[in-house]
């Protein structure tokens, strides 16, 4: 098991090696540095996605040893937020306190995109094993149910900042669904059973 | 003795590149960038020296160009919004490389409230006039910019020979609406077919270019062969592509952006840094082949010779 997680620590990493390279050696197209940004947004969101799909692959496969990856890939979403929002703050608005304010003020997506990403801080500090004691297991679960919340906004992020071809953020939201689906259906089912 | 004195933003035909001197300018900027690699600090991005040598020969040299770097031949063939050929930036360059059908002849109705109309193949259109190169800046609505050495003719020209009559307050203009050769149209992105429009004066403005060529070349497909619109002090989506109608009109005509979205593209869309797009801000633009924006000026820095067009009018209305 150890092997296979220091296997998926490498793995997780790619996008980021393969987009330094690929922006070293000019094939991110003539908008090198629109690309990255919006890679890493799409890797953040997709190590996101992965997390969510932890949970059903288990009820599916009966495999329950996957729950030792999903604190990997959650960091490994945070890691890639981390890279999108410095691209954000640095490239495109130059470190410019004033602007960034007004911009987060201003436009519903990056307001949607910035509460996103400062949801994730929390969640990224208590995800060692120590705060999770700390916290206790139940209060720890509440918490980490926020990344149902941050799954939401940075899809309504993806989908406002889309000029007019919404394909492709219309392709993440149906899969978010896929993924809560069955969260949904089991969470009427325990109330069902309560009464 | 007459002196003219040139005006701001014009330049004296002293000053302006020649095309050796260019040519040799981009050989510098790749050895700069190699340079720049090595230091493993690139401020800006040089991309691979593809461009043409240029097939239109002794073209005029406009007074009206600019003389900053050009974007590369390269980006400029590479990073396109056609949306006839697809959303992705870089799908027109990939999809457009048949692009305009040579066994179809290229057609243009001039028609509406004018005097001379009448429908040209694309040779006889342009002959009359005589081609000039003109590099201008071009600012997209999403928040980048180039610097192009377009080929072509003032629109004025074309509209002189028209004669368009009193009631010609606008010119509409039409792209060409053939799926079969632009595979893009089979998908209800936009209202086909791609439709702008220009106020008469604006149409009328010597900034105002038909161009069909590019890098002392013909236009190729993703640069809206064979014949295009060029309007610098507006966002560039204005500027439109393979164009197959140019009307004379009495009323505004509804461009595609404005069906698509009436409160994030105007009528005019003239570049401007002080009224934001709904989503995003219009202060500052990347200029393709830099790491950082730069400020976004007024009227994409044409102000000069088209602010009066607009003189109390509120632009934030007008946007």
């Amino acid at each position: 098991m150890p092997k296979i997680k220091k296997l998926l620590f490498v793995v997780c990493l790619i996008p980021a090696i393969w987009l330094t390279f690929a922006l070293f050696t000019d094939q991110l197209g003539a908008n090198p540095v629109e690309a990255v940004t919006r890679q890493t947004g799409l890797w953040a969101l997709r190590f996101l996605w992965l997390t969510l799909l932890i949970t059903p692959l288990r009820w599916m496969t009966g495999w329950n040893d996957l729950i030792k990856f999903r604190r990997l890939l959650g960091l490994y979403v945070f890691f890639y937020a981390v890279l999108h929002m410095l691209l954000y703050l640095g490239l495109d608005q130059s470190f410019a306190v004033g602007e960034i304010i007004n911009d987060i003020i201003k436009r519903p997506f990056i307001t949607i995109g910035f509460f996103s990403f400062i949801a994730l801080i929390p969640l990224a500090i208590t995800s060692n094993n120590a705060m999770v004691k700390r916290l206790g297991g139940r209060r720890w679960k509440k918490l980490h149910r926020l990344t149902y919340v941050i799954a939401i906004a940075s899809s309504i992020h993806f989908y406002m900042l889309v000029k007019l071809d919404k394909t492709e953020p219309l392709i993440y939201i149906a899969l978010l669904v896929i993924l809560l689906a069955p969260r949904v259906y089991g969470y009427a089912k325990s109330i069902a059973l309560k009464r | 003795m007459l002196i003219k004195k040139p005006r701001l933003g014009e330049l004296p035909a002293s000053e302006i590149t020649e095309y050796g001197v260019y040519l040799n300018r981009r050989q510098f900027l790749n050895s700069a960038a190699i340079a720049a690699t090595a230091s493993m600090l690139p401020l800006s991005f040089a991309r691979g020296d593809s461009t043409p040598e240029p097939t239109y020969k002794e073209l005029v040299k406009s007074a009206y160009s600019t003389e900053e770097s050009l974007t590369t031949f390269e980006s400029v063939t590479t990073y396109n919004n056609f949306y006839e050929f697809g959303t992705d930036k870089a799908s027109p360059a990939l999809m457009a490389t048949e692009f305009p059908d040579k066994a179809k002849p290229w057609r243009v109705t001039i028609d509406g409230e004018c005097d001379k109309p009448g429908e040209y193949d694309y040779d006889d259109l342009i002959k009359p006039f005589s081609l000039e190169e003109r590099i201008y800046r071009l600012r997209c609505v999403e928040g980048w910019s180039m610097v192009i050495p377009w080929v072509g003719f003032p629109l004025a020209d074309l509209i002189k020979k028209a004669q368009p009559n009193s009631r010609a307050k606008f010119v509409e203009f039409t792209t060409l609406n053939d799926p079969e050769q632009m595979p893009g149209l089979n998908r209800n992105v936009l209202d086909w077919p791609y439709v702008e429009g220009l106020r008469i004066d604006e149409a009328m403005n010597p900034l105002t270019l038909i161009s069909v060529g590019l890098y002392g070349n013909e236009l190729l497909g993703q640069n809206g062969a064979p014949i295009r619109l060029v309007v610098p002090w507006k966002y560039g989506f204005k500027s439109i592509k393979s164009i197959v109608r140019i009307r004379f009109v009495e009323n505004m005509p509804r461009s595609a952006w404005m069906k698509a979205g009436p409160n994030e593209y105007g009528f005019y869309s003239n570049v401007n840094p002080d009224v934001d797009h709904p989503r995003w801000s219009q202060g500052r633009e990347r200029r393709i082949g830099e790491f950082l924006k730069r400020k976004t000026e007024m009227f994409n820095g044409y102000g000069e010779q088209v602010a009066q067009m607009y003189t109390g009018m509120d632009l934030r209305k007008y946007f």
